[in-house]
């Protein structure tokens, strides 16, 4: 299947979480603190520590670490806390 | 027409559907995850295949995350989320049970260090879930620091996804706390020790460096992990002067122990005792009509958490009415578990110590972004007392994660006496998005 990361498309396996592929990439952080700014990505890798949170398909606040991918998924890094637009 | 519900589809919660589906009652298997298995038995999702056979009796709601708890007349509320995990698009159900089995299992407890915020420091799970579910090594070459048996399988894993393990570093010194125990409750866990003693040879044939009393004090990098600081500890945990050593690696997962998920047993009012839930010989909590099985009451590995759990199913399903035999073999597994529980508790303790690894600037709630100094600040200087108003000053543990990740630490730093109980009351379980909130037809 076929997703977007940042809007380059890539492809991704059936069963695959956002952050699996973000890593398979040799992504280490997507998202920057809503304090300083600073880049994280997976910490826990179990959805308990909300490090990993992404933007998918326009909503904020997703764990990468708990979501599958599925076809056509527009993934993008978020940007300290995203408002719902 | 009842049936009993199960959260958590680990080694407890499939133990636990198991054995009240053979009693003969109906069970519904609530879990978050795609696959069963929970964290033991994790399965790559890649996979097309699901690894587990339960009962027909049994309905596994995957991808549902149990989001709140409340209590009902004749017993107790759940309130799920079916669908994608944090949606928006899942849908809800709330669905009601006088025999409900809490099997929600644990968590890697990391203990802070300066740079531990950076990407490239993971927990242990973190390596282990995306080893084993993922197929993904977090490093190229990657070292291990923390305490605890959980480090060896880990290691195991990142080796067999192709990642160089730099060195196992152990802060405590279990063979000496092993030793001074001859016949102690270790040997009621050989089962286990024959697992671990089958890493413990991997490690070696791969020449993986295994050291005792050592640990990863800082983490280098600027928008990512470049290299560590490992050191030497004393026996209580302060670094040995001039042991400082700088190593090179893209990754560091540290785990020191589990700290349970307690959140669903907190909204139920399920007492506890040293942070983890209570239960009796039948698994039953201080609560009528709510069991609890598995890690949720202690750290002891997956064998104790299934025989916990096929306690804990026949239990729910006698209070249904059923008439299960005794489970006498999973008794008499869970009571020796238990020993070697506590053996392996006694032979890895967190040391106090590691509070002087960390420096003022040192954050502490990773998701506020509050520093040591300002928690020391508002701990000392405003004479900030009682959990709440600490979290109310300076924000610590009111972010995302609500405190998982550093209730602890927060309360042993600024002399909470009882972190579980300030730390894990989280009426909203799991995050759920407002517009779902406004679905919700019950509450
Ligand atoms: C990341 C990680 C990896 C581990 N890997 C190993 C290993 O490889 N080897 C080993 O010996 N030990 C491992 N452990 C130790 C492990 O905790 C136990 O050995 C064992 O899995 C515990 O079984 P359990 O049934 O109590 O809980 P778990 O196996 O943790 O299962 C709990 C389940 O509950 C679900 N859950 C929790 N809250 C909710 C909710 N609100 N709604 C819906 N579902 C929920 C979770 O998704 C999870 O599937 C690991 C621990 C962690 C944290
Ligand atoms: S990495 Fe912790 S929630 Fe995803």
């Amino acid at each position: 299947m076929k997703v977007r990361i940042d809007g380059e498309e890539t492809t991704a396996l059936e069963g695959q979480t956002v952050a699996g592929v973000l890593l398979g990439r040799g992504l280490t952080s997507w998202r920057t603190t809503r304090g300083s700014g600073r880049p994280r990505g997976v910490f826990c890798g179990i959805g308990v520590c909300f490090d990993c949170l992404v933007v998918v398909n326009g909503v904020a606040d997703v764990r990468a670490c708990q979501r599958l991918v599925r076809d056509g998924d527009d993934i993008r890094v978020q940007h300290g806390a995203e408002l719902p637009s | 027409m009842s049936r009993v519900v199960v959260v958590g589809a680990g080694p407890a919660g499939m133990a636990a559907a198991r054995a009240a589906a053979q009693a003969g009652t109906d069970v519904l298997l609530i879990d978050s995850g795609a696959r069963l298995g929970g964290q033991y038995h994790r399965q790559d999702t890649r996979a097309g295949t699901e690894r587990f056979t339960l009962p027909a009796r049994v309905e596994h709601l995957a991808e549902s995350v149990v989001w709140a708890l409340e209590p009902v007349a004749g017993g107790h509320r759940v309130h799920v989320r079916t669908g994608p995990a944090d949606g928006p698009g899942r849908s809800g159900r709330s669905i009601d049970t006088p025999a409900l089995v809490l099997a929600t299992g644990a968590f890697d407890r990391a203990l802070p260090f300066p740079g531990w915020d950076l990407p490239g420091v993971f927990t242990a799970g973190a390596a282990q879930a995306l080893a084993k579910g993922q197929g993904v090594r977090v490093g190229e070459r990657v070292l291990l620091a923390g305490t605890g048996p959980f480090l060896l399988p880990v290691a195991r894993s990142l080796l067999d996804v192709g990642a160089e393990v730099a060195g196992v570093l152990e802060a405590g010194d279990p063979v000496t706390g092993w030793l001074a125990r001859p016949g102690g409750g270790l040997s009621a866990g050989i089962g286990k020790l024959g697992e671990l003693a089958g890493y413990a040879s991997v490690l070696a044939r791969q020449r993986v460096p295994y050291r005792r009393r050592t640990t990863v004090i800082e983490a280098h990098g600027t928008d990512r992990v470049e290299s560590v600081t490992t050191a030497r500890l004393r026996p209580d945990w302060t670094v040995v002067p001039g042991s400082a050593r700088r190593v090179e690696v893209d990754a560091v997962c540290v785990g020191f122990g589990f700290t349970p998920q307690l959140e669903l047993a907190v909204a139920a009012r399920c007492a506890l005792a040293d942070g983890f839930v209570t239960v009796d010989a039948a698994q039953a909590t201080s609560v009528p009509g709510v069991f609890a099985a598995g890690e949720l009451t202690g750290i002891g590995g997956a064998e104790l958490s299934a025989a916990e759990g096929e306690i804990a199913g026949a239990s729910a399903a006698r209070l249904l009415g059923a008439h299960p035999a005794p489970p006498v073999r999973a008794l008499r597994k869970a009571r020796r578990g238990r020993r070697f529980a506590a053996a392996l508790d006694a032979a890895y303790p967190v040391r106090d110590g590691w509070r002087t690894w960390l420096r003022e600037d040192t954050l502490v709630c990773r998701c506020e972004e509050v520093t040591y100094g300002e928690l020391r600040g508002a701990a000392r200087e405003r004479e900030v007392c009682g959990g709440r108003a600490l979290k109310l000053v300076t924000r610590a543990g009111l972010g995302p994660c609500q405190g998982r990740v550093c209730g602890r630490a927060v309360a042993e730093l600024t002399g909470i006496p009882d972190a579980a109980a300030t730390f894990a009351r989280r009426p909203i379980a799991a995050p759920i998005r407002l517009g779902e909130l406004a679905e919700e037809p019950t509450l």
